[in-house]
This record gives structure tokens, C-alpha cells and sequence, in this order.
């Protein structure tokens, strides 16, 4: 990057490191901080969707849609996330392959063959030939959906939760003033929930946030990736030897999160406060006191 | 614009290269001077630079992913890649489930490495990286086997007194040699049947180009002159 780092094997000191700090792969890492704020960025509204359909199908009326959304909410409550997390990309992309492969392939044959899975050349996704960029933006993709789904499952208890804990006789006003079911819930409902929603919601945020290292398992290069790869000990092959600092790449990471969680506490302080405002409840009434 | 962006994506995915065939080259990036991440962030070493020479020889047109050691084989029989250079050595037990092209790097030593002289290597803890051939020795010698995730890990394991010694490929474990009174000790042993290219037992054709354009190296000295160039001038070398 600089003029001077063109020969590190002279260079000490100072200038050593920033010259170290500054290598393509050093960029790489500082990138990848980015992918862990995408990632959250996409699977927190994606999950709140989800959790809002979950929990909205698990109260209907509708039978059959009841039995969907909670469903949904038990099946992936009850299994290990990261079982959740290796199984879904997996599934899901060798899935997808073999539905691909029954459209394009001319002669498609069995996928499952022996210890392979084998699908035609075109039936790839994304195809061989495709950029690496597109492999690792698919390979983000399905981690971002296994991710949705997860946390949507937890979301959706929570906002399901939330729903219930409206009071009945705010419901029950509602439907003296004539309105239909759906009035009630987008009227009166859903702007109380909130309230409710909102300290369950923020520990999933939080947990959300310390869940992103699994990205890792996923064979994405996160920053859990680079911290190890870049930490081990660099023998005399490498332009910037050094001996074995995992140490300090993970502090890095620690503190990372500390920042992280601490940024979102105090956000969502601020949020829970706005929520409760004019609300029948503990934290609104405080509210309404400190005011008068 | 939403549909704009949709469409590019899907002209991106399906838009082919129709000339040269594409090869995904899995490797682990882990493992100097074989396979290792240079300070660019690029795959190089040993590995790199024949593979290269391979896939221009073949003209195929050749890109390198990394993957982690343990899910190296069943993500190539995945089809996350189509090739496995990655210092992997020919053994019957691999062959069960994948191929090999003929080796690259003849049957090389493997050695012990310690802190201390005098380690116990036939009754101590023994470090070496997990699914390969050098755990499968050492579990055989009668030692503890400490098994490990990536070669580091193995060192590190030694310098911190976790193991009393580290057993792996001479040429990987060299760079070590001289760090923190790390040193060579006890006989070399000859393991496997030497580093080959792993492929899918589907992927024929694939793996009648790499033998030819292998043979072509090795008959013409640009195998044992790449092998000098990483490995030092007393490297294992092919004989015409």
C-alpha cells in the first residue's frame, strides 16, 4: 500500500507493523467486518417478518394456518441452532441443484449417486464458471436464510407472546366500535404489542449479534476466519513472519462485540422508552409519574 | 431498479464462459509451502503455481477456493469444487472414496518434531492434524495421539507442552525448525504414496487431463525444478 513497504524484510519497528496492518490480507479482515454487520443488517428484518407472519399465523382463526405458524414455532425451537445452521445451506442448496437439474439437464438421472451428488454442469448454482464473488454472495445468501429462519422462529414467539399480552378489554372496546378482526389487530393490536415485544425482542437482537461467529461453520470468511488465519504463527515463507498471535487477533474480536452489544443496549434503552410512552404499563407509568 | 438488479444477478449466474472448460480448485490454504494464504490474500505456493502451470498446459480455465481440511473431501464430493490440491496424500483409504491422479510429490518423510531431545516418542502425546496420514501412523506406534484441526494447532500444542511432539510432513514442519529450541528429532518415516490431485470417481476426463499435462512436467524437468524451488535443492525429486 505504501512506498515503503515494498521490502518488509527491512523494514522494524513501527513501520513493520503498519506496513503489516496495511497488507491486502489485513484489508481483507477489516472487510470482513462488514460481511457481520450485513449479515446482521438482512437477518434482523427478515427474522421480525418472519416472526411477524409466525406469530400472526399461529393466532388465526384458520385452522390450518394455525397449525403452520406454530408449527414453525416449535420445530425450530426445539432443534440445536447449529444443527439448524449445518443442515439448512446444505438442504437447501442441494435442493435447489436437483430442482434446477430436472428443468435444464437434458438427461438429468439420479443425483444421489454412490457418495456423490451429482447434478449436470448447468444445473449448477451458481454455475462453475461463475465468478467466485457469486459463490461466496450464494454461499452469504443461505447463510442468511438459515439465519432468518432461526431467529424468525424466536421472533415470532416473542411477538406471539407480546400479542397476548394486550389487554382484552382494549380488544374488546374495539370490537364494540364495530371493527372487523383485521381492524382490531392493525389498529389497536399490533401498535400496543410493542411494548410487549420490545424487551424480548431486544435479547434476541443481542443474541443475534453474539450468534454471527457461526458464520464461520458455514465455511464463510468472517472475521472469526481471518482472526485464525491471519494469527497463526507465519514462518520465514511469508513477507511478515511472526509468531503465533491469535491471541490478539481474537482480543480484537472481543472487543469488537463488546462495542457491538454496548452500542445496541444503549439504542434499545432509547427505543424501549419511546415504546412505553402513554402505554398501561409499569415502564409507562413511570413515565407518565416523571412527568407530572 | 429491483428487477434490474434481479436480472443482472441471474445474467451473472448463467452467463457462461464458452470456451475454456471452468475448474474450481479446492484447497486449504493452511499449509505452507504447499498451500498457503500469501499477505495479498491470494492462494499461493507449491500448489498454486503447478496447478496453474497444469490448467494453462490443459487450457482450462482455472479458479482456487479455499475450505477448511476436515470438510475437504465430502465438499468436493458436494461439487462446491472439482479438484483437492492440497498436500493430500495418495492412501487406500482415500481412494475408497475419491480418485487420484499420479503423484505430484513422490512419497515424502514425515518426522517427529520437539522441544526436548530426549521426548518420548513411542509412549508420549504425539500432536498431528486430524484425517491425515501421520495420525493414522501415530495411532499405530502405540503414543497418545493428540489430534488437531490445522498444522498450527499441532505446533502450538508442542509450545505450550499440550503434546511432547509434533508428528507431520518434514518439508511443512522445516520452517518451524530453529523457533522457541523446536528441532528434528528421531528417524524420518516414509508414509503413503506420495501427493496427488484428489478428484470425483465421475470426473474421468478431468482426471486424464491432469495426468497428461503431470507426465509432460515430469518429463521435461519442470516438475523437479518447481519441486527445488519450494522445497530447497536436497528436495525429493522424480527420476526420468
Amino acid at each position: 500500500m505504501f512506498e515503503s513497504c515494498s521490502d518488509p524484510s527491512a523494514l522494524h519497528g513501527l513501520g513493520w507493523l503498519l506496513c503489516y496492518l496495511t497488507t491486502g490480507k489485513q484489508i481483507m479482515f477489516y472487510g470482513s467486518f462488514g460481511i457481520v454487520l450485513i449479515l446482521l443488517a438482512v437477518t434482523a428484518p427478515v427474522a421480525l417478518i418472519f416472526g411477524f407472519g409466525g406469530a400472526l399465523a399461529a393466532r388465526s382463526s384458520a385452522a390450518p394456518l394455525r397449525f403452520l405458524g406454530r408449527g414453525y414455532i416449535a420445530m425450530v425451537r426445539g432443534v440445536p441452532d447449529i444443527i439448524f445452521f449445518l443442515f439448512v445451506p446444505i438442504a437447501m442448496d442441494q435442493g435447489l441443484e436437483y430442482l434446477k437439474s430436472r428443468a435444464v439437464c437434458p438427461d438429468p438421472g439420479p443425483a444421489w449417486t454412490g457418495n456423490e451428488f451429482h447434478v449436470c454442469a448447468s444445473a449448477k448454482i451458481p454455475l462453475g464458471t461463475a465468478p467466485q464473488f457469486y459463490h461466496e454472495a450464494y454461499g452469504f445468501a443461505l447463510a442468511v436464510v438459515a439465519f432468518s429462519i432461526v431467529y424468525g422462529a424466536f421472533a415470532a414467539n416473542v411477538l406471539f407472546g407480546a400479542m397476548q399480552a394486550v389487554p382484552r378489554a382494549q380488544l374488546e372496546t374495539a370490537e364494540a366500535y364495530g371493527m372487523t378482526r383485521a381492524q382490531v389487530n392493525r389498529r389497536v393490536l399490533i401498535p400496543q404489542m410493542w411494548a410487549y415485544a420490545i424487551p424480548g425482542l431486544s435479547n434476541l437482537w443481542m443474541i443475534l449479534i453474539k450468534a454471527t461467529p457461526l458464520l464461520f461453520l458455514l465455511g464463510i470468511e468472517d472475521i472469526v476466519y481471518w482472526a485464525r488465519e491471519l494469527g497463526a504463527t507465519k514462518s520465514s515463507i511469508y513477507a511478515y513472519p511472526h509468531p503465533d498471535w491469535r491471541l490478539y487477533y481474537f482480543l480484537v474480536l472481543l472487543v469488537f462485540y463488546l462495542v457491538m452489544t454496548k452500542l445496541s443496549e444503549i439504542v434499545l434503552a432509547r427505543i424501549n422508552r419511546r415504546l412505553a410512552f402513554g402505554q398501561a404499563t409499569a415502564a409507562g407509568e413511570a413515565l407518565r409519574k416523571a412527568d407530572a | 431498479m429491483k428487477k434490474l438488479i434481479l436480472t443482472a444477478a441471474i445474467l451473472g449466474l448463467s452467463a457462461g464462459v464458452a470456451a475454456a472448460q471452468t475448474v474450481r480448485m479446492g484447497t486449504e490454504g493452511a499449509y505452507p509451502p504447499y498451500n498457503f494464504i500469501d499477505d495479498n490474500g491470494e492462494v499461493a505456493g507449491f500448489e498454486r503455481e503447478l496447478g496453474d502451470k497444469l490448467c494453462e498446459m490443459e487450457s482450462l480455465d482455472c479458479t482456487w477456493v479455499t475450505n477448511d481440511w476436515d470438510s475437504i473431501i465430502p465438499n468436493l464430493l458436494s461439487g462446491n469444487y472439482d479438484t483437492i490440491m492440497a498436500g493430500m496424500s495418495i492412501t487406500a483409504e482415500r481412494e475408497k472414496t475419491i480418485d487420484f491422479t499420479q503423484a505430484y510429490y513422490p512419497p515424502a518423510a514425515s518426522s517427529y518434531m520437539a522441544m526436548d531431545p530426549g521426548a518420548d516418542l513411542k509412549g508420549g502425546v504425539i500432536a498431528a492434524q486430524t484425517g491425515t496420514i501421520q495420525a493414522a501412523h501415530v495411532a499405530e506406534t502405540g503414543a497418545t495421539l493428540a489430534e488437531y484441526a490445522t498444522l498450527d494447532d499441532t505446533i502450538a500444542a508442542v509450545k505450550n507442552g499440550e503434546a511432547d511432539a509434533v508428528f507431520a510432513d518434514k518439508d511443512a514442519l522445516k520452517p518451524f525448525a530453529g523457533q522457541d529450541n523446536m528441532e528434528f528429532v528421531g528417524d524420518d518415516v516414509q508414509l503413503g504414496k506420495g501427493i496427488g490431485i484428489g478428484l470425483r470417481k465421475s470426473d474421468t476426463e478431468l482426471k486424464d487431463k491432469f495426468n497428461d499435462g503431470i507426465s509432460k512436467l515430469k518429463a521435461d524437468g519442470t516438475l523437479n525444478e518447481l519441486l527445488k524451488k519450494y522445497f530447497g535443492d536436497d528436495a525429493l525429486t522424480f527420476k526420468n
